[in-house]
């Protein structure tokens, strides 16, 4: 029997974040993960995560967990990977299977950080090879550099649906369409432009009836549903595709807590332990942290592991309470900024009209997965003047400011509320520097000079595929939607390495287009 | 072109070996280290094994080891996870049929009941 | 289970319906015809379904079906699927052989 005084089961972001905390605080913390590597979920993503500076706003996931790691290391937090923790029995032991071989472990606290799994969801053909999950397409791209596939249809429209799409084309795959039973797109509005005016078709209020191919998947075909989630006869549509992905949910993997005799409690989004705000169960001594108490993000996980961290240094007497109140504070004012806004726990499932500032919410946004011409002027951060200014199409209270920070000339301003929608300061003036296009992480922003030339305006666009154009380069602009509205010309491509992966690409259209042109398309055929 | 050369994120992959392997007996390649089921979508394999009651085909599901939809045997083991296992030189790599490493004889019935 | 009167309760005869052929549990290829029926069979615990069926008993340990399995039996038996407990959790909490289960690791790591 090894002793401990803390085994956290999980080196996901807030497992980690866990470990950080309480081995800073002199614990002697080991983290047991059934991984062939650490870090969970979080290497795979390779967006730029929202929140403020101090959530790693703008930053790629996949450095967030490097930097992770290497904060771990430096606190010398052990760490062992293919470690499969299969019991937590009495008395705070665990036992884990290690290679050949299963040992036992003990300590004075655990904190369980096994994170979530995936919903899943049937129809016919649901078992053919072809049909993965959201979590498999990442994996496989961009952990493994495989294409998933090369004709995709996603299933689901929140965040995971939405994020995964857009990564399946950087990876060179075509999104053939994005389904979802519910209405509304249920993720970012953002992050569903970002693959909207690319061209990706939504159908929202639609289900998969039927997957196709006897050996493996060469088809789909959906259908319209109604209020019952009913198919509407009539409405059936098919695609040809060979892989179908799968995004309709996370639930925590809480069978270990249940195992242990915590309190549990079933709720619509999962079966979570019931705790305090620390993550204490109800059994002293084992703590419940990031998505397996709660599914939110990655950013939340983090912060939640850091607070489970300090508690159980309280916990197991390593600083006084007062210490650990001072800092579960700070780390809690972080994470009440992050559950601000529209997508608010709190907020969740509730249809939300206006805005915080009171402007009506796009709704071809939330059925289409674009924000209609009509509906853009209404924002804030789209205005029509003489030169060179940002465009920002945000339109949703999010906590996120990047753009205010990456401004070196002070134009962007969102203030002290970070869920408030980007405004330009009537006092700053705009250098084209390009830094808020590539520093928004929804990819939302965009320079435009409405006075280019005679009869031409310029419109800066954030490009992340392959191949990359070149000045020069004649093309097509795509509009919000993804439809073609004219012929463009690429006058510059600026690949710096402040803007992170995230090239600007200039280019020319008729000016009248100025507010619409939002994509760039290649002569010869779909950007792949 | 399965396998993404250079991706506008992530960037070349690190370097790696080649190797041999064989899968139902035909030498394909793949990298050292990778997981088996990543070589094997590489080579367009989509069927990693049938079911033992309704005989029907599977391959990779979850791809992080939980749905054990993508086992084979691997070097003579049954019910070897695919997408969790790294690929070494020279592994014997066969399609499973049913819950062990026995091939069907073509004399088991299809047990479907509904 | 607060809800459910155990065994005052009259599910009456099982009734095919479309979609029954759909299998709910990959590994033990379980389908939803299967499921219901066991509802009507007595079974109307999710202890009692995976012990009857073996949902949840196959290589995966009950990973992916269990979500799925629920929402039918609650179906079923016309309640709300977050008024069933769900299935005892117990270790070992992954797949593990029996040669590595009984080879206990004694030395320090």
């Amino acid at each position: 029997m090894i002793r401990y005084d803390l085994i956290i089961i999980g080196a996901g972001p807030s497992g980690l974040s866990a470990a950080i905390e309480a081995a800073k605080r002199g614990l002697k913390v080991i983290v047991f993960d059934e991984n062939a590597k650490p870090g969970g979920q979080l290497f795979k993503q390779i967006h730029k995560f929202f929140g403020s500076k101090e959530h790693k706003a703008k930053i790629r996931g996949f450095k967030i967990g490097e930097d992770l790691l290497k904060e771990a290391s430096d606190c010398s937090v052990n760490v062992m990977l293919d470690a499969v923790v299969t019991g937590l029995y009495l008395d705070k032991e665990v036992t884990v299977k290690t290679g050949a071989g299963i040992r036992h472990y003990k300590a004075d606290a655990i904190i369980v950080a096994t994170g979530a799994s995936e919903n899943m969801v049937t129809f016919e053909g649901w078992t053919l090879p072809g049909v993965i999950g959201a979590g498999a397409a990442q994996t496989m791209m961009n952990l493994y550099h495989i294409k998933p596939g090369n004709k995709i249809l996603m299933l689901g429209s929140g965040n995971v649906g939405l994020v995964v799409s857009f990564q399946l084309m950087q990876a060179g795959c075509e999104l053939t369409a994005l389904v979802d039973a519910a209405p509304k797109v249920g993720g970012y509005g953002v992050h569903a432009s970002k693959i909207a005016r690319c061209g990706v078709p939504f159908y929202l209020s639609h289900t998969i009836i039927k997957a196709e191919g006897e050996q493996y998947v060469n088809g789909v075909t959906i259908g319209e549903v109604d209020s019952s989630w009913k198919v509407i006869p009539g409405t059936e549509k098919h695609f040809d595709v060979d892989t179908i992905c799968l995004a309709v949910g996370l639930s925590p993997m809480s069978q270990l807590l249940k195992m242990a005799g915590c309190k549990m409690r079933d709720t619509p989004g999962g079966f979570v332990p019931k705790c305090d705000k620390n993550g204490a169960t109800s059994i002293p001594g084992i703590f419940a942290a990031g998505d397996v108490s709660g599914i939110e993000e990655a950013s939340s996980a983090m912060i939640e592991g850091r607070i489970s961290g300090v508690a159980t240094a309280e916990y197991l007497g390593f600083i006084s309470k007062d210490e650990a109140e001072a800092s579960i504070k700070k780390l809690e004012k972080a994470l009440f900024s992050l559950r601000q806004g529209m997508f608010a726990p709190e907020n969740r499932g509730k249809a939300i009209e206006k805005t915080e500032e009171g402007i009506n919410v796009s709704a071809s946004l939330l059925k289409n997965g674009f924000v209609e011409a009509s509906e853009i002027e209404r924002f804030p951060g789209f205005t029509k003047q003489k030169g060179l200014h940002p465009v920002i199409e945000c339109t949703q209270n999010i906590p996120c400011n990047p753009c205010q920070e990456a401004c070196p000339k002070n134009y962007i301003k969102i203030g002290e509320k970070i869920t408030s929608l980007p405004t330009l300061n009537e006092a700053g003036e705009c250098s084209g520097c390009g830094m808020c296009v590539a520093s928004c992480s929804g990819q939302a922003i965009f320079l435009v000079d409405e006075d280019y030339g005679p009869g031409y305006a310029s419109v800066t666009i954030p490009y992340e595929f392959h191949p990359l154009p070149a000045a020069g380069e004649d093309g097509r602009a795509l509009d919000r939607s993804g439809k073609e509205i004219c012929t463009a010309k690429v006058i510059d491509v600026k690949s710096k390495k402040a803007f992170d992966h995230t090239h600007l690409l200039t280019m020319r259209v008729p000016a009248e287009m100025a507010v619409k042109a939002r994509f760039f398309c290649r002569q010869e055929g779909e950007n792949e | 072109m399965i396998r993404i050369e250079e991706h506008p994120i992530l960037g070349k992959p690190d370097e790696r070996k080649e190797v041999a392997f064989t899968c139902d007996g035909k030498t394909l390649t793949g990298f050292e280290g990778e997981p088996i089921a990543a070589a094997l979508k590489a080579a367009g394999i989509m069927i990693h094994r049938y079911t033992k009651r309704q005989h029907k085909p599977r391959g990779i599901f979850c791809a992080i080891g939980r749905c054990t939809d993508c086992v084979m045997v691997v070097d003579g083991i049954p019910n070897v996870r695919t997408c969790v296992t790294s690929l070494k030189e020279g592994m014997d790599v066969r399609t499973q049929y049913g819950v062990s490493a026995r091939a069907w004889t073509g004399e088991e019935e299809s047990n479907d009941k509904i | 289970m607060s809800k459910i009167k155990d065994r005052l309760i009259d599910m009456g005869e099982f009734m095919p319906m479309p979609g029954d052929d759909m299998v709910i549990c990959r590994c033990e290829e379980v389908t939803k015809g299967e499921i219901r029926k066991a509802v009507h069979d007595g079974m109307f615990t999710m202890t009692e379904i995976r012990r009857y069926l073996r949902t949840g008993m196959g290589l995966c340990q009950g990973q992916t079906c269990g979500g799925l399995v629920k929402r039918i039996v609650a179906g079923e038996l016309g309640i709300s699927p977050l008024e069933l407990e769900p299935a005892a959790s117990r270790a070992p909490m992954r797949p593990v052989e029996m040669k590595v289960l009984g080879n206990e690791i004694k030395e320090a790591q």
